[in-house]
C-alpha cells in the first residue's frame, strides 16, 4: 500500500524526466507533500516560495505564460481557501495550465486538526469554471490521474490523501476524464463515492453483503468534468443512491449526484452522508473515521439506517 | 519587428500623453461608467514605456521575446488600452466597445482577449506575483526580455503584494521592475489631516516611508515625479544600470497626482471613477486637444 503523496512525488519525477514542462512550487511543505523528492531530482525546476500561498499561485501561473506546466505543493486547505482569489483570476479565468495539487485533503491529515481539514474543497472548486476536478481513489488512480494532468492543457484540481488506502483499482487500469467507475456490481442500493473514501466504501459493501444487503459501488474519480451519461448507466436500476464522502454534504458529491439525478428526471431517494454541516477535530484516522461516520463499519451501519429508513434525507 | 522605437521628443510624449487622457474621460463617459483618477496619474508612465522603453511589436503581440507589462492595478485598464491603441494593437475606434457586451475590452484587463495585454488582472494585490513568476520563469529559460509591473499605492495593502515583493529579492530578479503610482489616494482611504496629506483624503502611505520599506527588502529604489518624462528617462536608465549588474529588482516609486492633467479630476479621490457631464467635456476637450488631434 502506497500514499497517494508518494505517488504523486514519484509519478512527478518520472514524468519531468521525460517532460521539461513539468514543475514543482512549493510552499514549505515540500517534506510533507513528498515534493522533496521532486526538488532532489530536478533542482532547476523546483521552486521554493515559501509560507506565501497567494504568491506561489501567481507566481506558478506567471511561470505558465513561459510554457512550463507547474504544480503547487501544499495542503489543499491553503490553496482552496487561503489563495482562492489567484487561482479563480490568475488561474481559472485564464485556463492557465497549473496544476492544483491539493495534499492533505479530507479529515485525515496527521491529527492537525480542523484549521488542516479541507472539508469544502470540492464544494469551492467544483463551482470554478474552466476548473478540472478529480478526486483519485487509490494509488493507482493517483498515478493514472497524475500522469494524466500533466499531459493537460488548463487547470487541473487534483484531491490526495496524506494517507494510504487500500487499493481497489487493478494495476492496468485507465483514468478516463469524467466517467464513473463501478467497483462492486449489485443493487437495488448504490452506494457513489469519490477520493480515498471510495476505498472504505468498498470494504462496507463487503459488510453489508455479510448482512444480507447487496449494495453497488460506484466511484466517481471527476467531480468536474461529470460525464452524466455513465454515472446515470452506473446507478441504472437502483431504487436509492447514498452518496458517501470525505468532505461537508453541502456542495460536494452529494450535490453533484442530486443535481445530475433531478436534472434527468430520475426520481430516486439520494441520501448524502459525509461531514454533515460542521467542522472536524484532531485524532487518530480511525477514531475521526468512526467518529464521523466513515469507517467502512460506521458506513455499512448507516447505509442499513438509512436504507431501513428508505428516506432521502442526510443522516450524520 | 519585436524592439525598442526610437525615444520620440518629450513634446510629443507630451502630446501623446494628452491624447490618452482624453480618451481614457471620453470613453468612460460615452460608456457611462469607469475610472478616471488611476488611468490618468499613469499615464505619462504608460506613455514613456510604451513608446520609448518597452521592446514590443504591436503586430506581433505575443512574440516570445517581447518585454512584458503586467497592469496590476486592473480597474485603470482604459487607461492601458488607450496607450495600446495609440500604440497600434488595434483600431483607435475600438476604444468605444470598452465595457460593453462582446467586446475585447473588458472593464479590467483580459490576457485571452484583447492584443497587447500580458496578465488578467482587476483583483488588486496579484500582479506582481504574476510578474515574479514571469521574470522567474525568463531566468530559467535563459530570455533576455524585461518584466514591467505597474502597481497603486492603496494596493499595496494588499498583503500578497508583499509576498511578492520579498520573493522578487529571493529569487534574484534583476529582469524586473515595478513602478508605484503614488497617486496618494484610493477609491475612499481615510479623512485627510491638515497639512499632512497632499489631496482631499488621507496618503495610502502617509504613515511609513515605503521607499525606505521597499530598500529594507533589498529592492533597488528610484523616487521620481511620474509626471516629469525627463525624471522617467532617468529612472529607466538607472533600472538599466542596475539590471545589468544584477541587483536584483528594481522599484520607481513614482509620485503622482490622481486624475492629473485634468482641472476638474486632479487631486481628488471623487475622480476615481465617474463619468464627465457635457460642461466638462468640453473643458477637458479644450485642455486636452490641440488643433489637429483627432478627438
Ligand atoms: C482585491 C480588491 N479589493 C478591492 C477592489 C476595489 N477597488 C478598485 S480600485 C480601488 C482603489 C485602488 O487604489 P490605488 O491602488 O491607489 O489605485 P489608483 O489610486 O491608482 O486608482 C479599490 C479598493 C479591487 N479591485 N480588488
Ligand atoms: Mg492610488
Amino acid at each position: 500500500m502506497k500514499a497517494q503523496r508518494d505517488v504523486w512525488a514519484e509519478t512527478l519525477v518520472e514524468v519531468a524526466g521525460l517532460d521539461d514542462t513539468v514543475m514543482v512550487v512549493d510552499g514549505d511543505l515540500a517534506n510533507s507533500t513528498k515534493a522533496d523528492l521532486f526538488a532532489k531530482a530536478f533542482p532547476d525546476r523546483f521552486v521554493e516560495v515559501g509560507i506565501a500561498e497567494q504568491n506561489m499561485v501567481g507566481i506558478a501561473f506567471g511561470l505558465s505564460t513561459l510554457g512550463y506546466r507547474p504544480w503547487l505543493s501544499t495542503f489543499g486547505v491553503f490553496l482552496t481557501h487561503r489563495a482562492l482569489d489567484p487561482i479563480r483570476m490568475l488561474v481559472s479565468q485564464t485556463h492557465a495550465s497549473v496544476r492544483l495539487a491539493g495534499a492533505y485533503s479530507g479529515l485525515l491529515n496527521g491529527s492537525s486538526g480542523k484549521t488542516h481539514q479541507d472539508i469544502e474543497d470540492l464544494a469551492i472548486m467544483r463551482a470554478m469554471p474552466n476548473l478540472t476536478v478529480i478526486a483519485p481513489v487509490d494509488e493507482v488512480e493517483a498515478a493514472a490521474v497524475v500522469r494524466w494532468s500533466c499531459a493537460h492543457d488548463g487547470p487541473v484540481y487534483v484531491r490526495l490523501a496524506r494517507d494510504a488506502v487500500a487499493p481497489v483499482l487493478p494495476v492496468d487500469y485507465m483514468f478516463e476524464l469524467g466517467s464513473v467507475v463501478v467497483l462492486r456490481h449489485g443493487g437495488p442500493v448504490a452506494l457513489v463515492s469519490t477520493g480515498v473514501q471510495s476505498s472504505r466504501v468498498f470494504d462496507a459493501a463487503e459488510l453489508l453483503a455479510a448482512q444480507g444487503i447487496d449494495a453497488r459501488v460506484v466511484h466517481v474519480p471527476t467531480i468536474k468534468p461529470l460525464d452524466e451519461t455513465s454515472l446515470l448507466a452506473a446507478i441504472d436500476g437502483c431504487t436509492h443512491v447514498i452518496t458517501i464522502e470525505e468532505h461537508t454534504i453541502i456542495g460536494g458529491l452529494g450535490g453533484l449526484v442530486a443535481e445530475t439525478l433531478t436534472s434527468h428526471g430520475i426520481a430516486v431517494p439520494v441520501t448524502r452522508l459525509g461531514l454533515a454541516d460542521s467542522w472536524s477535530e484532531s485524532g487518530p484516522n480511525e477514531f475521526l473515521l468512526d467518529k464521523y461516520g466513515l469507517s467502512a463499519g460506521r458506513v455499512a451501519e448507516r447505509v442499513t439506517a438509512a436504507v431501513l429508513a428508505d428516506l432521502p434525507t442526510a443522516v450524520h | 519587428m519585436t524592439e525598442r522605437i526610437e525615444r520620440p521628443p518629450v513634446r510629443e510624449l507630451e502630446r501623446l500623453a494628452r491624447l490618452v487622457r482624453w480618451h481614457v474621460l471620453n470613453t468612460v463617459t460615452q460608456s457611462k461608467a469607469g475610472h478616471i483618477g488611476g488611468p490618468l496619474s499613469m499615464a505619462d508612465l504608460l506613455v514613456a514605456l510604451y513608446f520609448s522603453e518597452l521592446s514590443i511589436d504591436p503586430e506581433h503581440p505575443d512574440d516570445p521575446e517581447r518585454d512584458r507589462f503586467v497592469l496590476s492595478k486592473g480597474h485603470s485598464a482604459i487607461g492601458l488600452y488607450s496607450v495600446l491603441a495609440l500604440r497600434g494593437y488595434f483600431p483607435i475606434d475600438e476604444l468605444a466597445s470598452f465595457d460593453h457586451g462582446d467586446s475585447r475590452l473588458q472593464g479590467h484587463p483580459d490576457m485571452r482577449l484583447t492584443p497587447g495585454v500580458d496578465v488578467s488582472s482587476g483583483s488588486l494585490g496579484q500582479g506582481l506575483s504574476a510578474a515574479v513568476g514571469i521574470a522567474l520563469g525568463a531566468q530559467k529559460r535563459g530570455r533576455d526580455f524585461h518584466t514591467w509591473v505597474v502597481l497603486g499605492d492603496g494596493e499595496l495593502q494588499e498583503g500578497m503584494v508583499w509576498e511578492a515583493v520579498n520573493s522578487a529579492r529571493r529569487f534574484g530578479l534583476s529582469n524586473l521592475t515595478a513602478i508605484i503610482d503614488l497617486n496618494g489616494l484610493q477609491q475612499y482611504g481615510w479623512a485627510a489631516q491638515q497639512g499632512r496629506d497632499r489631496f482631499d483624503r488621507s496618503e495610502p502611505w502617509g504613515h511609513a516611508d515605503l521607499p525606505m520599506i521597499l530598500r529594507g527588502y533589498g529592492w533597488t529604489v528610484i523616487e521620481i515625479n511620474g509626471h516629469s518624462f525627463a525624471e522617467i528617462f532617468d529612472a529607466f536608465d538607472q533600472v538599466k544600470r542596475a539590471a545589468e549588474s544584477g541587483a536584483g529588482p528594481s522599484v520607481i516609486v513614482a509620485r503622482t497626482e490622481k486624475g492629473h492633467g485634468i482641472s476638474f479630476t486632479r487631486g481628488t479621490y471623487k475622480w476615481h471613477n465617474g463619468v464627465a457631464d457635457e460642461t466638462q467635456l468640453a473643458l477637458a476637450r479644450a485642455e486636452l486637444l490641440t488643433e489637429g488631434d483627432q478627438s
